[in-house]
C-alpha cells in the first residue's frame, strides 16, 4: 500500500490545492483502494473450503440443494434452538461461506425426529429448510421420498408420517468388514462407553424427553441396533446371507425409505462406525 | 443542494462544505457571540471550570446493547425463549425480526424474493426509522461496543505517538457495499456474512466461540494499530443501509449554534466527525440544525458538551408540547 511519492505526469493539482494535500488525498485514495481490495480479496478466501468440499457436510432435514442452501441461509441459528437433542450446529471459519449455517454431526449427535415435527424446518425464516420445496428450485434425481416416512414413534397416532418430502443423505454399510453382525456377532452394553454425551428418544423411557445413550444399555445376540433404532419405519433391515465359512449371518441392509438422519451411524457400537451417513447423497436404483 | 442531500452525500462520502447561504438569525448569533471577546472568553473558561465528565448516554446506551445482546443469550440458554435467533434473523415473542442487510444478501444470493422475510424486515424496517437508523450499530451491535473499548487503547497509543491513524476514504464505505451486493449476485453466496463481525460476535455469544472470533480479533488489531474504527467507518456496509433507513427518522441529535464554544470536544470523541461538521466556527447555517443519518444517535458528543448545545431530540415534538 505505498503511494507514488513522485507527481510528476500526473494531472497538475487543482489551482489552490496545495501540493502537499493533492499528495495526502492520492495516499488516501490509494489506501482506501488497497482496503477494499484487502477485504475483498480475504472475504473470496471464503471460497476454498467451498469448493474444496472434501466430505459435504450432513444438513439439517428439509435443506435445500447446497448451494440454494448456502445463499437462502441467514445464518441465524433458529434451528439449533429448536432441536431438542442439539443435533444442529453452525459452521465455523473453516467452512468458509458456511460460516454460521447449520450442519449436523451424526456421529456425535444425530437427528433422531424426537420433535415429531421437524421443527427446525418450521423455525427456518427464510425457507432455507423447507416442507415444501418451491417449484422454481430444482430437485436432484433420487432426493424425494418416494412416500412420507412413518416416524416409528408415531407409528399408532392417527398422522403417523414426517412431514419431509426429500431426504438429506442415505446410509450405507460403509465397513461391512467391521459390523458386528457380519461378524456374527452380538452386543452387550453401552452402545458408544459411558463417555459419549449424544442423546436419543427412547419411547419405553419417555415420548417427549430424549436420554443420555449411555443410560441405556443394550444386549443384543445379533447386533442389529442401526435397525432396532432407526426412526423411520422400514428404512433398514436385518437381511440373512451365508457367510463363506458356511455359518448363517445377517448383514444390515438401507431401504429406500432411509431419510439421512444418521441414528445408526450415531449408535453403531463399531469404531469407526460400520454404517455411515451419506450427506447430501441421493437414492440410487439398484442400490439395496 | 439541500442540508437533505448534502447529509445524505455525506453519509455516502462526500467531504462537508461550508454553507452558501446562512441564515440571518445564525449570523445574529455569531455576531452578538463575538461582540464582546473578553466577555466569551471569561464565560468559555467559567463553564470550562464547572465542567464535569458526565457518561450518561453511554452507560445508557451500554446498558440496552448488553440487554438486547444478553437476552439473545438467555432465551436460547435459559430456554425462556423470549428473543429467538441472532441478530441477522430471530423471534421476539413469535414476532420475525429480520435483519435488513441480511434479508438483502440472502434474497441477492438466492435470485429469488422470500416472501416469508418481508414481515420481519418490514418490521425492523419501522423499528429503525422510528429510532434512528444507524442507532442499531451503537445501541444494539456487539461489535460497536468492543471496538469502542479497543478505541480507547487505539487513542492512548496515538496519544504517546506510538502508532498514527490511517483515514481512508469515507467512501470506502459506500463501495463496499456496492461490492458486497455485487459479490452476493455474482457468486451466489452470502459473502459479506463470512466477514460481518456483527453476525460473527452474535453468533458467538449464543451459540459459542469459535475460529471466526480470530477474524474479529484481527480486525480489532488492525484499528488499534492502523485505523481507528476503520471497520465501522469506512467498511460495514450494514451501517449505510441501517443509515439510509434512518434518513426520515424523527430521532435525532440536534445541534444549536447559540450555546456553543466552537470548541470540538464533540468531533474527538466521535465515530463519524463528519456528521459534526456543523460545529466549526461558521460552518452552521441555521439555529438548529440535525446531524443527519449517519449519526449513530450514540450521545458520545451529547455527553461531551460541556454547554448543551448537542442534544437528543425527536423531530416536531418540542412544537406540539
Amino acid at each position: 500500500m505505498s503511494s507514488p511519492d513522485t507527481p510528476s505526469g500526473r494531472k497538475a493539482p487543482q489551482p489552490g490545492v496545495s501540493l502537499e494535500k493533492a499528495q495526502k488525498a492520492r495516499r488516501k485514495f490509494m489506501q482506501s483502494v488497497g482496503l477494499t481490495a484487502g477485504v475483498v480479496g480475504l472475504s473470496l478466501l471464503g471460497y476454498i473450503p467451498v469448493v474444496d468440499a472434501r466430505a459435504p457436510r450432513l444438513r439439517p432435514p428439509g435443506a435445500l440443494n447446497e448451494p440454494d442452501f448456502l445463499s437462502s441461509c441467514i445464518k441465524c441459528g433458529q434451528c439449533v434452538q429448536v432441536c431438542p437433542v442439539q443435533a444442529i450446529r453452525l459452521g465455523d471459519l473453516d467452512d468458509g461461506f458456511g460460516v454460521g449455517v447449520p450442519y449436523i454431526a451424526p456421529r456425535d449427535q444425530a437427528c433422531d425426529f424426537s420433535c415429531d415435527a421437524v421443527q427446525c424446518i418450521l423455525a427456518c425464516p427464510t425457507g432455507a429448510l423447507t416442507y415444501k420445496k418451491p417449484e422454481f428450485l430444482d430437485t436432484r434425481d433420487g432426493a424425494p421420498l418416494a412416500r412420507l416416512p412413518i416416524l416409528k414413534a408415531k407409528e399408532k397416532d392417527p398422522e403417523p408420517t414426517l412431514n419431509l418430502k426429500e431426504r438429506f443423505g442415505v446410509a450405507r454399510l460403509a465397513r461391512p468388514e467391521s459390523c458386528l453382525a457380519v461378524q456374527g456377532k452380538g452386543f452387550k452394553g453401552l452402545a458408544r462407553g459411558a463417555a459419549f454425551r449424544g442423546e436419543m428418544r427412547y419411547m419405553d423411557v419417555d415420548r417427549w424427553k430424549p436420554v443420555p445413550v449411555r443410560e441405556h444399555p443394550y444386549e443384543r445376540d445379533v447386533c442389529d441396533l442401526c435397525v432396532t433404532e432407526c426412526p423411520i419405519k422400514d428404512a433398514i433391515a436385518m437381511v440373512g446371507f451365508v457367510a463363506p465359512d458356511g455359518s448363517r449371518r445377517f448383514k444390515p441392509v438401507v431401504l429406500e425409505q432411509c431419510v439421512g438422519c444418521g441414528v445408526c451411524e450415531m449408535i453403531c457400537p463399531a469404531e469407526p462406525a460400520a454404517i455411515v451417513v451419506e450427506a447430501q447423497a441421493v437414492w440410487k436404483e439398484g442400490q439395496a | 443542494m439541500s442540508r437533505f442531500t448534502e447529509l445524505f452525500m455525506g453519509m455516502l462520502g462526500a467531504a462537508p462544505k461550508k454553507p452558501e447561504k446562512v441564515s440571518d438569525g445564525v449570523r445574529e448569533i455569531m455576531r452578538l457571540k463575538y461582540l464582546d471577546k473578553e466577555g466569551y472568553i471569561k464565560e468559555k473558561l467559567h463553564i470550562r471550570s464547572h465542567q464535569s465528565t458526565s457518561h450518561k448516554w453511554r452507560n445508557r446506551r451500554w446498558a440496552v446493547l448488553l440487554a438486547v445482546n444478553l437476552l439473545f443469550v438467555f432465551s436460547f440458554w435459559l430456554d425462556i425463549q423470549i428473543l429467538e435467533g441472532a441478530l441477522t434473523a430471530s423471534r421476539f415473542v413469535g414476532f420475525h425480526l429480520i435483519d435488513l442487510n441480511s434479508a438483502l444478501h440472502v434474497m441477492l444470493a438466492h435470485k429469488h424474493i422470500i416472501v416469508n422475510l418481508f414481515i420481519g424486515t418490514f418490521t425492523v424496517f419501522l423499528i429503525w426509522v422510528l429510532l434512528g437508523g444507524r442507532s442499531f450499530c451503537s445501541w444494539v451491535c456487539p461489535y460497536h461496543l468492543v471496538a469502542e473499548l479497543t478505541e480507547k487503547l487505539h487513542l492512548k497509543l496515538v496519544e504517546k505517538k506510538w502508532v498514527t491513524d490511517h483515514e481512508f476514504h469515507r467512501g470506502t464505505r459506500t463501495v463496499f457495499w456496492v461490492l458486497f451486493a455485487l459479490l452476493s449476485i455474482v457468486t451466489g453466496y452470502t459473502i459479506f456474512e463470512t466477514l460481518s463481525p456483527t453476525g460473527i460476535l452474535s453468533r458467538a455469544l449464543i451459540y459459542g466461540p469459535g475460529l471466526a472470533l480470530g477474524w474479529v480479533f484481527l480486525l480489532l488489531l488492525f484499528e488499534i494499530f492502523w485505523s481507528r474504527r476503520a471497520w465501522c467507518r469506512y467498511v460495514c456496509p450494514i451501517g449505510l443501509t441501517y443509515g439510509v433507513v434512518g434518513t426520515l427518522s424523527p430521532l435525532e441529535v440536534a445541534y444549536r449554534v447559540e450555546h456553543c464554544f466552537h470548541e470540538g470536544d464533540c468531533r474527538k470523541v466521535c465515530l463519524v466527525p463528519h456528521v459534526l461538521d456543523v460545529t466549526i466556527k461558521g460552518r452552521a447555517s441555521e439555529d438548529h440544525m440535525g446531524l443527519g443519518p449517519d449519526c449513530t444517535r450514540c450521545g458520545l458528543c451529547v455527553d461531551a458538551c460541556p454547554t448543551g448545545a448537542l442534544r437528543f431530540e425527536v423531530k416536531g415534538l418540542a412544537k406540539l408540547l
